[in-house]
């Protein structure tokens, strides 16, 4: 698997404050691995928080965040895609959510879109609304416009939270294929399932603190913080 | 009550048997109202878009400006248009006093505000559930807001609706920088004030009906539309 152009992610001492309230805790992490990261906790870890912070949605509070040795610039930014959990789609048709991406790029870019509809399994729904598809639809429709902008990072934030498993499936098998084109892939779940068949390394938060980053296997097989245990053995940890 | 009966029958007789007095006034009427609805749009759209998307200092006093601005009095604007282009005016050379530029003028100043204030609504509304995507996709500004016009153009098609509502049943402005000439700047709702002053009640009334037929089919028209698109989920 290539690696990312854009790794590594380097996060120091990074804390977000929203009024008296500070939802992330002096965060500090050096993501070098290609694959995929899975930020893992229950809710109101400062997963989804954290997830914005390292692209560039919010500003931090204190702290630094460089990709690659970079700023989080515009230049930076624009090799990455986010996937929300709720997908923003707009008043269009399937193609037009694509082509809006991809027509600033100029060119062939109606080829490009067609590669990205057939390889999302969208592409007979391509004249359909796109607020007209199924939620799963709707979320690889999502996904598609994200990879149409050819990221070197991909990130997403509980995709397959409000969708069945038949669609869960067929985002996970998009993802590996994304992952085995060198795109480093960070996701966001409190899915123990999907984490374990997915991470290549895990990320577990608890009340905006980092806790655990380590391979996955090793996370899986003995989490270090009591509160991972509690999380990976189905115990509701507040 | 005899007369009003009477009046009804010839306002009837007048549009079955398309009068040309009557077809040339509801033909100015039109063309003045849709060019200042559309020169307003024009306006008022990115105007309304650019006050809902851009961040700037004043931008919560400009917006409660072009509210106030949506109840401008019809004959102050006209006044205003008429000091601006009459003889001794700044625009006086353009010898604009009394014909149909002048009211289409006098219109969009009208207008343009409620199209204005109406868009910034509603692409408000839409940017706060684009907003994280486009930033995420690093969108230009420019591009924002051209995507929330274009995607909220059913809604804004009510909003124009609106504005045309208001430009059509203006009388105060119109009678002021038109002068009601007629063949010449002869509007629906000059004519009726016209004709009702002067007793002849079948003309007033006849596109008094006329005027209320256009306002209800555009109605119908801009409804139809919007219920349309809403089962094709694109608005």
């Amino acid at each position: 698997m290539p690696a990312s152009l854009s790794l590594p992610l380097e996060v120091d001492g990074l804390c977000y404050r929203a009024g008296p309230d500070l939802l992330i805790e002096k965060v500090s992490v050096t993501i070098e691995n290609a694959g995929v990261s899975v930020i893992m906790g229950p809710n109101g870890a400062g997963k989804s928080l954290f997830l914005r912070l390292i692209h560039g949605l919010l500003g931090p509070s204190a702290g630094e965040i460089r990709w690659a040795g970079r700023p989080l610039d515009l230049e930076t930014r624009r090799r990455q895609a986010l996937v929300f959990q709720k997908p923003v789609l707009m008043r269009r048709s399937v193609a037009a959510n694509i082509d809006f991406v991809l027509k600033p790029q100029g060119g062939q870019y109606r080829q490009r879109r067609d590669q990205v509809l057939h390889q999302a399994g969208l592409y007979r729904l391509r004249n359909q609304a796109a607020r007209l598809l199924s939620g799963g639809e709707q979320q690889r429709l999502a996904l598609a416009r994200a990879l149409a902008t050819d990221p070197d990072v991909l990130l997403l934030d509980e995709p397959c939270a409000s969708i069945d498993s038949a669609a869960t499936l067929r985002i996970e098998n998009l993802l590996r294929q994304t992952r085995e084109r060198g795109v480093k892939i960070i996701l966001v779940t409190h899915d123990t399932g999907q984490a374990r068949r997915l991470a290549d390394d895990m990320l577990f938060m608890h009340n905006g603190r980092l806790l655990e980053y380590r391979p996955a296997a090793e996370f899986f097989a003995a989490p270090s913080s009591e509160q991972a245990r509690a999380f990976l053995d189905g115990k509701i940890v507040i | 009550m005899q007369d009003f009966s009477a009046a009804f029958g010839l306002a009837f007789s007048l549009i079955i048997g398309a009068d040309a007095d009557l077809i040339e006034i509801i033909a100015l009427s039109l063309r003045v109202s849709i060019s200042a609805v559309l020169l307003s749009a024009l306006i008022g759209f990115p105007l309304g878009a650019l006050i809902a998307v851009a961040r700037f200092p004043g931008r919560q006093v400009a917006a409660v400006i072009l509210n106030a601005l949506m109840g401008l009095p019809p004959v102050v604007v006209g006044l205003l248009v008429y000091m601006a282009i009459s003889r001794a005016g700044p625009l006086g050379w353009m010898n604009l006093l009394y014909t149909p530029a002048a009211m289409i003028i006098a219109q969009t100043i009208l207008v343009t505000p409620i199209i204005a204030a109406l868009t910034r609504q509603v692409v408000e509304d839409m940017h706060k559930e684009y907003d994280e995507q486009f930033r995420s996709l690093c969108i230009a500004p420019q591009r924002v807001i051209a995507a929330l016009i274009w995607d909220s153009r059913y809604s804004l098609l009510t909003v124009t609706l609106a504005g045309f509502g208001r430009a059509i049943a203006e009388v105060g402005a119109v009678i002021i920088v038109g002068g009601n000439i007629d063949h010449l700047t002869r509007v629906m709702t000059t004519a009726i004030a016209l004709e009702t002053s002067r007793g002849d009640l079948a003309l007033a009334l006849a596109l008094g009906i006329i005027l209320l037929i256009l306002a209800l089919s555009v109605n119908a028209a801009v409804y139809g539309l919007r219920s349309s698109a809403r089962r094709l989920a694109y608005a």
